[in-house]
């Protein structure tokens, strides 16, 4: 982006340069302030934009973007405007704002102006040619700003609540005293199942838990990551005195582990959920009571 | 900083309060063995939950301690590893493996009941 | 990236490596660094901090805030641990992984290595070790 400042965007090597241009441009939009605003809030009523907020909102904030962007256009600072646009896209997010709406505001801002200025100067060609040279890289920039602002505070949201998801997703569940299991439900990745570990292991110090059963049941594949991260958090769990078992692992999974290298001896595996709760239960020195399975379950003790 | 180390019946507890440099590991083994020959203890539980970080030198004395003692007849057992510090112990490629480890005071003291003998298995 | 002005931490004794990773800790603490994240960078100065005192007798720990314009923007703490001790002779073997004890040489520096986002090494025969770990909070 050209500094407004550059004299060399003077198009015709006239005494004007783009920094004086650039105060002219600002004293004209300070000016019409008022109606250059009117017109761009009908504007934006005619293309039906931020049809979320208020009219009374879409005022307030359309004389602060007005505001902010000829103060760009002045400082040939960005600063001012990117706190702004940050501070207004976490309050209109909520409000389910999306990205063209934001970006298609500023774009009619630019056009309201760009056509201010053509009224303006439009019995002098060269010299309109000369102000638009100064305004427009000052005005992409300004575009520019705005969107990606808006852009990385939904993404920011965004993970935020893909992080809530995961964790709801996942519960740790206590069916037992002392026995916990984690069911995994869908495709692990490095992030997911560090939270996991981490979700886990915390659960075993609140539930005091001395078994815990992960079933894996739902997951279709892993990669080397998350194995290894499976393995260390057996680790992890035997070294606060519980002891893991993993049920569900398929035989594709299996397959991978192998592959990978990793130590299945170390893993304690059951075929399916209820034979690692039967397991764990054995484990923790319960007494299976599941009706006439009972009786010869007991006998083999 | 010594580490105040108490007895409970045949055991003993050590409560290991901050973090240890060189000199306090040496006066841990040194205390310990002293202790446990004094007293023919069956067992030792060392209580780290007030570490918030144990690092590779902290893992490997502790290790060195609990051989130690098992050479005297006194079998150690670590308890209150904070879920973070289980963690990074095991990023770092930490692990106990030789050395048994138990949730808490109450978990390591009924671990070494257990092993005191077969008829108390279970309770 | 930018950083802040470091805080110099001398490393000569065994309490040194505490209040380096103690103080790397509150330095976290304040960046929102979640707290599994503050005890692997504790972990890691104290691995490295502590190899100092072992085998270089002495020298120091630098912390400093670094940020980084993104996307995504995010913070995180820098440590620099150096001495002037005799250097690693085989850099190649100290960061094998293979051993259980701690890593190549019982030096803990793969170990190290994996607790944090960014890890450099610069070291030789006498001339002495400078290990540089960033940890960086998880994107806002």
């Amino acid at each position: 982006m050209a500094d407004p400042t550059d004299a060399a965007s003077s198009s015709d090597g006239s005494p004007e340069t783009s920094a004086d241009l650039l105060k002219e441009l600002v004293t004209h939009l300070s000016a019409n302030r008022t109606n250059l605003r009117q017109e761009w809030a009908r504007r934006i009523g005619e293309a039906r934009l931020l049809t979320a907020l208020t009219p009374e909102e879409i005022f307030n904030e359309a004389t602060s973007v007005y505001d902010n962007y000829v103060e760009v256009l002045e400082t040939g600072s960005v600063e001012a405007l990117q706190d702004y646009a940050r501070n207004l896209s976490e309050r209109i997010i909520p409000r389910g704002v999306e990205t063209d709406e934001v970006l298609g505001i500023v774009l009619l801002l630019r056009d309201v102006l760009a056509r201010s200025l053509f009224q303006k100067y439009q019995t002098d060609f060269d010299y309109l040619n000369q102000v638009l040279d100064a305004y427009e890289p000052a005005a992409n920039r300004i575009a520019n700003t705005v969107a990606i602002n808006f852009v990385q505070e939904r993404e920011r949201v965004i993970r935020q609540q893909q992080e809530a998801i995961r964790e709801l997703s996942t519960p740790v569940l206590q069916v037992r005293e002392r026995l916990l299991i984690l069911p995994i439900i869908g495709v692990l990745d490095g992030q997911r199942a560090r939270q996991l570990t981490e979700q886990l292991l915390r659960g075993i110090r609140t539930n005091r838990a001395k078994v815990v059963v992960i079933d894996i049941t739902g997951v279709p594949t892993i990669d080397s990551t998350v194995a290894n991260h499976l393995v260390q958090t057996v680790d992890a769990s035997r070294l606060m005195g519980a002891s893991v078992i993993i049920t569900g692992l398929s035989p594709e999974i299996a397959q991978t582990l192998v592959t990978l290298g990793v130590e299945l001896g170390k893993v304690n595996a059951v075929g399916d959920l209820q034979g690692g709760i039967e397991e764990a239960e054995r484990i923790l020195g319960y007494q299976v009571s599941l009706g006439s399975d009972s009786i010869e379950d007991s006998q083999l003790r | 900083m010594a580490v105040p180390i108490l007895k409970q019946g045949p055991f003993l507890i050590a409560s290991i309060q901050a973090a240890l440099t060189d000199t306090d590991v040496l006066q841990l083994r040194d205390d310990v063995m002293s202790q446990v020959t004094r007293h023919r203890s069956r067992g030792i539980i060392v209580d780290v939950t007030a570490l918030d970080v144990m690092d590779s030198f902290v893992s490997r004395s502790l290790r060195g301690i609990a051989m130690m003692t098992r050479l005297r007849g006194a079998e150690t057992v670590i308890v209150g590893i904070q879920p973070e510090v289980a963690f990074a112990m095991v990023q770092l490629g930490m692990n106990f493996e030789d050395v048994q480890t138990a949730l808490d005071l109450e978990e390591g003291l009924a671990l070494l009941q257990t092993q005191e003998g077969p008829a108390d298995g279970g309770s | 990236m930018a950083a802040e002005p470091e805080e110099r931490i001398a490393i000569e004794s065994d309490n040194d490596v505490v209040t380096a990773r103690q103080r790397a800790r509150e330095l976290a603490a304040g960046l929102d660094l979640t707290s599994t994240d503050q005890t692997l960078l504790a972990t890691a100065i104290s691995e490295v901090a502590r190899n100092i005192t072992t085998y270089a007798v002495r020298g120091e720990v630098l912390l400093s805030i670094v940020r980084d314009a993104g996307p995504p923007v995010r913070e995180g703490i820098r440590v620099v641990a150096r001495d002037k001790g005799p250097g690693i002779a085989d850099l190649e073997l100290a960061m094998q992984d293979g051993y259980t004890s701690g890593g190549g040489l019982g030096l803990g520096l793969p170990g190290a290595r994996r607790l944090v986002d960014e890890f450099d090494i610069e070291t030789a025969p006498s001339a002495g070790t400078t290990v540089t770990l960033v940890k960086w909070s998880r994107a806002r």
